[in-house]
């Protein structure tokens, strides 16, 4: 017998619409930690901030790529999404290890007439480091982050991403309007970074 | 052009409360109730399921309940409630030649196997106005033969196919999901299943008219009605947690496959071809248009100069939807204020300029 | 998973209880003692596209929608019992799903299928059968008329 299952949202309807507005806002905003207005546990490796994503966004009509199966029953009963293998086939990309991620480009980007028809990836990372930290010295003074729905430009540090992937972001960026955007998430926090968001290493 | 005009909120309010008393009627008059429509006014409740793209008997009734019994109103009410539920995924296709058939006919073999059965029907009525029916009767006796039919009917058209005299209908390689017209708007060049999708909800009355023009020349596709049969299938989903398709209940369903004529060429012996038709509920008349109007449309792959309305898919496709013609028809009454203004203006100026050039005119003439 | 039992029975019986009225299913189960349970998903009302092929056997394409609703129970053994019906009947769909959850428990299966999926069974095959022979006594009989020469 396997291990039961984890509910989904104690209130389906209210709490979608709430991590929509969320996602939305993520996404509008680049660069500002939202946090997940209430209480959701995931099976792991995902994230409860991950999970609520999901159940959000994902049905019958996404196909998913999922870095690691775990929580493969849980989505497909809650979520009722296909699972693929082949990350290029994914509208979605839930990732619990950043460092041993795909490079950007190995997801849908896109096509020339629909830019939409591409991936979004929800990346798990250790942490959010939203000021530029003194006392932690200049290795985690942030990135600075600009373009549409940031005034002028914010520093926000991300922690847990791989070596040389803001170079990978840069070369994704290099492909507008095609493309895939990110989710980061980090526990119960989101930060979005869709594909117009700049981010300059400081 | 629209411009917001304010000041008929209160006029508003009292037309919805006027409508409520002229739905209900004479008070002294009971109610009719959603089960009665449901039960006693099914073929009215098949409509509405049809062409509101939504099978749910009580859902129908109660929008025939709500729209008085306009049945284009009440097949927009249930398109517009559908856009409120979430969409858990597609049933399996179903499966017709397993239908527990109550009628079955065809119009090309007299002797088919299972024989002509010909269920609730109203063409053998003589059309004369049943006045035992204003005082009510008591329900029918119906009679039982000693054996019931078979649990499946093979079809009637089956038999053409045994001898390759009709054109095989056979899934395409690898049986790929079909387009669907709820999540994707229509484009053309549209394919079979977009086209049949479409007829399916399109309007009775116009696909009955396209059809019947196909029969006065509109077209030349020389239809016989190979088979029609009504009755009840089973509807099968698979649901993500299980793996394998389960019954969750059944519907009932009306198939038409016209057989129609085809000439042939260098390379394909002479066949007859097809044309189809199914719809939710009983539903005899507008399956039989669908199916002349799928064999009209289906034209350019059989090699037929698409020259008649019901040939084409643009046209016929395109003004199939009760609810989008009704919309577009009926938003004539909206305000155009500011547009007829601006005609009436032209109109003004153009007659004074040619009242001022006609002296001159007459002068010179 | 949840396919501990056979995959065609089950599937049998899913049938007969989404096709069962909720009035009699409701009695039976007043008198079955119930495990610890939680649902999982609680009924909710949804759509399935219904498709059908051109033809009858040819082309997929998408007919129309049915209302449909659905739900799912857990026993602390992990079983997972499902609830599909067509329509819009939440109650029908939960004691579809916890008969579901029981038939998984061989001792209770080996009660439950002779004291309720058969007895239903046989019922809805009886309706069939009458609908069936409705139907047979309006076929028609051909015969030829002897001509006068």
């Amino acid at each position: 017998m396997n291990a039961p299952l984890l509910p989904g949202f104690a209130q389906p309807e209210d709490h979608a619409q709430r991590v929509f507005r969320l996602l939305l806002d993520a996404l509008a905003r680049p660069g500002r930690v939202q946090t997940l207005p209430f209480e959701f546990a995931a099976p792991a490796p995902l994230a409860p901030a991950t999970g609520a994503a999901a159940l959000a966004l994902l049905d019958y009509e996404t196909p998913v790529w999922l870095q690691s199966a775990d929580s493969a029953p849980w989505l497909r009963f809650h979520a009722g999404c296909p699972l693929v293998d082949d990350p290029a086939r994914a509208r979605f990309a839930l990732i619990d290890d950043a460092g041993a991620m795909p490079p950007l480009s190995a997801f849908a980007q896109g096509e020339p007439e629909y830019p939409d028809r591409s991936a979004t990836l929800l990346i798990q990372v250790a942490g959010f480091a939203p000021h530029a930290s003194t006392e932690r010295g200049p290795t985690l003074r942030g990135p600075i982050w600009s373009g549409p729905g940031i005034a002028d430009e914010v520093r926000l540090g991300v922690v847990g991403l791989p070596d040389g992937f803001w170079r990978d972001w840069q070369r994704n960026a290099g492909h507008f309007p095609l493309g895939v955007d990110l989710l980061l998430v980090a526990g119960a926090q989101v930060v979005g970074l869709p594909r117009t968001t700049t981010v300059r290493e400081a | 052009m629209y411009v917001a005009v304010k000041g008929g909120e209160t006029a508003i309010l009292n037309a919805g409360t006027l409508l409520a008393q002229a739905r209900r009627g004479d008070p002294a008059v009971s109610e009719v109730s959603v089960a009665q429509i449901a039960g006693q006014l099914r073929l009215g409740v098949a409509r509405v399921m049809a062409e509101g793209s939504l099978y749910d008997e009580e859902l129908a009734a109660l929008a025939l309940k709500q729209a008085a019994g306009d049945q284009v109103e009440a097949i927009f009410l249930l398109r517009a409630y559908r856009t409120t539920l979430p969409r858990f995924g597609y049933s399996q296709p179903l499966d017709t030649a397993r239908m527990a058939v109550r009628r079955r006919i065809s119009a090309t073999f007299k002797e088919l196997p299972g024989g002509q059965v010909l269920g609730p029907t109203y063409d053998y009525t003589q059309r004369l106005l049943d006045f035992s029916l204003l005082a009510g009767g008591e329900a029918p006796v119906v009679a039982e033969a000693a054996q019931p039919l078979p649990e499946h009917l093979p079809r009637g058209i089956d038999l053409l196919g045994e001898e390759g005299l009709i054109e095989p209908e056979l899934p395409p390689p690898g049986d790929p999901a079909p387009a669907d017209l709820s999540r994707e708007p229509l484009s053309f060049p549209a394919g079979r299943a977009t086209r049949l999708q479409n007829l399916a909800r399109g309007d009775e009355g116009f696909l009955l008219a396209l059809g019947y023009s196909t029969q006065r020349g509109y077209s030349h596709t020389h239809p016989f009605a190979g088979e029609i049969r009504m009755g009840e299938v089973a509807l099968e989903v698979v649901p993500e947690e299980l793996g394998f398709a389960i019954q969750i209940g059944e519907i009932t369903v009306t198939e038409c496959q016209m057989v129609n004529q085809f000439a042939g060429s260098s390379t394909t012996p002479p066949q007859f071809t097809r044309g189809y038709g199914l719809a939710f509920g009983e539903a005899e008349r507008k399956t039989m248009a669908m199916a002349l109007v799928d064999r009209a449309l289906r034209c350019a792959e059989l090699g037929e100069e698409p020259a008649a309305p019901a040939q084409q898919a643009e046209f016929v496709l395109s003004h199939s939807d009760n609810v989008e013609a009704g919309g577009f028809v009926q938003h004539l009454k909206l305000p155009h204020y500011v547009d007829f203004q601006s005609e009436l203006e032209l109109v003004r100026r153009m007659r004074a300029a040619i009242a001022s050039a006609q002296p001159a005119q007459e002068q010179t003439a | 998973m949840t396919q501990l039992c056979d995959p065609a029975q089950r599937r049998h019986w899913l049938g007969v209880l989404a096709q069962a009225s909720p009035v009699e299913l409701e009695q039976h189960l007043a008198r079955r003692a119930l495990p610890a349970l939680h649902w999982l998903r609680r009924p909710e009302t949804g759509l399935m596209m219904v498709r059908g092929r051109a033809g009858g056997t040819g082309a997929q394409f998408n007919l129309g929608e049915v209302s449909v609703t659905r739900c799912a129970v857990q026993d602390d053994a992990g079983r997972l019992g499902v609830g599909y019906v067509r329509g819009r009947v939440g109650r029908h769909a939960e004691l579809v799903a916890l008969f579901d959850l029981l038939l998984q428990d061989d001792i209770q299966r080996a009660d439950l299928l002779p004291a309720l999926i058969e007895p239903l069974a046989a019922r809805q095959r009886a309706a069939r059968a009458t609908a069936g022979a409705q139907a047979a006594a309006t076929r028609v009989e051909f015969f030829t008329l002897a001509r006068g020469d």
